[in-house]
Formats: C-alpha cells, structure tokens, sequence
C-alpha cells in the first residue's frame, strides 16, 4: 500500500515538474511567436488606419499642386511635428528597427505598465519624457527575453543604424549613437538631456530601454538615437521601410 | 497512476497509443491557449525592463 501511495505521489511529481517546464518552453517560444504576430498584425493596422485617414486630405492637396516644386514632396527632412501626448495605454506609434529584423515591427503605447502595455509584446513610451521628433527624449522601454523579446537585439544595434518611428504625422528617423548600462533605478537616463536633469535640452533624442543581462534583469541596457530627420506622411514612408510601412505586408 | 491508466484503457496496444497521443495533443493544445496565458497573467514579471525609482 505505502509503495502504491509513493509511486503515485512520485509520478504526480514528475508529472508537474513536466508541466513547469512545458510552461517555460511555452513563455520563451511559443508566446512570443504568438505575440509577434499579433504585434505585426497590430502594428500593420495603425499603420494603415493612419494611411488611410490622411488620403482624404492629401489627394486634393496633390490634385491642386501638381508641381513637384513646391509642397514636401520636394524634400524628406521638415521641421518634426510634434503630436499631443495620448492617453495611457493608447497605442500612438510604430517602431520599426531594421537591425531587428527585416520586417521587424512594434508598437508603441502610452505607459510602460508591465501586465497593461509591456507584456503585450510590444514597446511602452515613459510618460515623463517627450512625444516622438521633440525637443528632449523620447524614451521606450520593452522586454528583452520573454514576452515576444521586442528588444533582445538591442546590444547588435551598430552606430548609424536607422531607428524609425511612425505616428499619424508621418515617420521620425533616428540614427543609433551609443549605448550605455544603468543600474536599475538609473532614471536619469529618461532626462530631456540623459544624466543631465537639470539641462536645458539641445537635441532631439530616442532613448530605448530593457533589461540586462539576458535572462537577468540586474542592470539595464539604454540604447541613443539621435533625430536625423521627419518625412510628413503626405510624402510616403522612407525607403528602407516603405515595404513594410503602410502596407499589409 | 499511469498504470492504472493504461489497464483502464480499452482495445489493443496499438488504440490505446493513438488514445494517449490524441489525449496529449489535446492537453498540450488546452494548456498553450488558456492555462499557461492564465498562469502568466498570474506571476508578476520576473523581469522588469523599465528604468524606475
């Protein structure tokens, strides 16, 4: 009877040890392919909506000046509009890295909540800090392992790497600059001028954050970029994304 | 008590594998769409990514 009870006791055991690591295998693969595709699907939907919802203006627009010397057909950089900071956890913009991956997309929402915006896969924006194409810093955070890994190659990004950014103005391209490891209470990395609170900002930053080392979230790794120009979205996506950009693809 | 599983279940040797196969599938399938979601819900994460106080 007692080797009955412990046999059955041993393969409930072995059976739930089974199930932890069904769990994690599930977490680290599974759930992040679920994520991506539903982040590429997410992110390819705004990015249409957006598209779509500035045909009506535009068209006239090109209708009446069909002279390619004037309007920003002419040239991509223009002065950056700045949107108005949504609400939380609205989904206002499209991060597209092509380090990342070809087609690589996400999305980015008001908040870095973890279970509301971060765990969804996609990149959440530090309310704190500034709107895409502003003045300061335009600071993300994401994961780096797990949940979809949004930011797992942020240690392969090579200075000059273009970091685009789309929202219903149009596409903000940054160029990476450097990157740099912070404790994890390092905010001032999130300052309009970063380790510099109380300066007055002079560039147009992105900042990217997620956690380091891999698989250990010890530190945090900050990834710059620097604004190099704004491309209105009556002029279409710039090249390098405009296969991805806009489209279903 | 997978013993007892195998004696309980019915036909030959090769039916009963194609039971616990289908069996499995379906486990794996109910676990991956509703209680491994449910369970991550659950955990806090265990690894934060935001710069914070």
């Amino acid at each position: 009877m007692a080797r009955t009870v412990i046999g059955i006791a041993g393969e409930v055991l072995i059976t739930a040890g089974v199930l932890v690591f069904l769990f994690l295998g599930w977490q680290l693969w599974i759930q992040g392919i679920a994520l991506n595709n539903a982040q590429t699907s997410e992110a390819s939907g705004l990015s249409q909506s957006w598209s779509a919802s500035t045909t009506g203006p535009t068209a006239p627009d090109q209708a009446s000046t069909p002279s390619p010397t004037s309007g920003p057909a002419a040239g991509t950089v223009s002065a950056p509009v700045v949107m108005a900071a949504p609400a939380e956890t609205d989904q206002f913009a499209v991060l597209y890295v092509p380090r990342f991956g070809a087609d690589y997309k996400r999305t980015i929402t008001q908040g870095v909540d973890a279970k509301t915006v971060l765990n969804a896969g996609g990149a959440g924006h530090y309310e704190q800090s500034q709107m895409p194409g502003d003045m300061g810093n335009f600071a993300i955070a994401a994961h780096r392992d797990g949940w979809g890994s949004p930011f797992i190659k942020i240690n392969e990004l090579q200075v000059g790497d273009p970091i685009y950014v789309e929202t219903q103005d149009g596409w903000y391209t940054y160029r990476f600059r450097d990157l740099e490891y912070v404790a994890p209470d390092g905010v001032d990395v999130l300052s309009a001028v970063p380790q510099a609170p109380d300066a007055a900002p002079t560039d147009r930053l992105i900042t990217l954050t997620s956690c380091n080392p891999l698989y250990i979230a010890s530190e945090r790794i900050i990834a710059y970029g620097v604004l190099e120009s704004f491309t209105p979205r009556s002029a279409g996506a710039p090249a390098a994304i405009a296969g991805i950009s806009g489209t279903g693809a | 008590m997978y013993g007892a599983l195998w004696r309980v279940l019915p036909g030959p040797v090769w039916a009963r594998i194609l039971i616990l196969l289908v069996a499995l599938a379906l486990l794996l399938f109910v676990l991956s769409t509703w209680i491994f979601p449910l369970v991550d819900g659950m955990l806090t994460p265990s690894q934060p990514v935001t710069v914070d106080q």
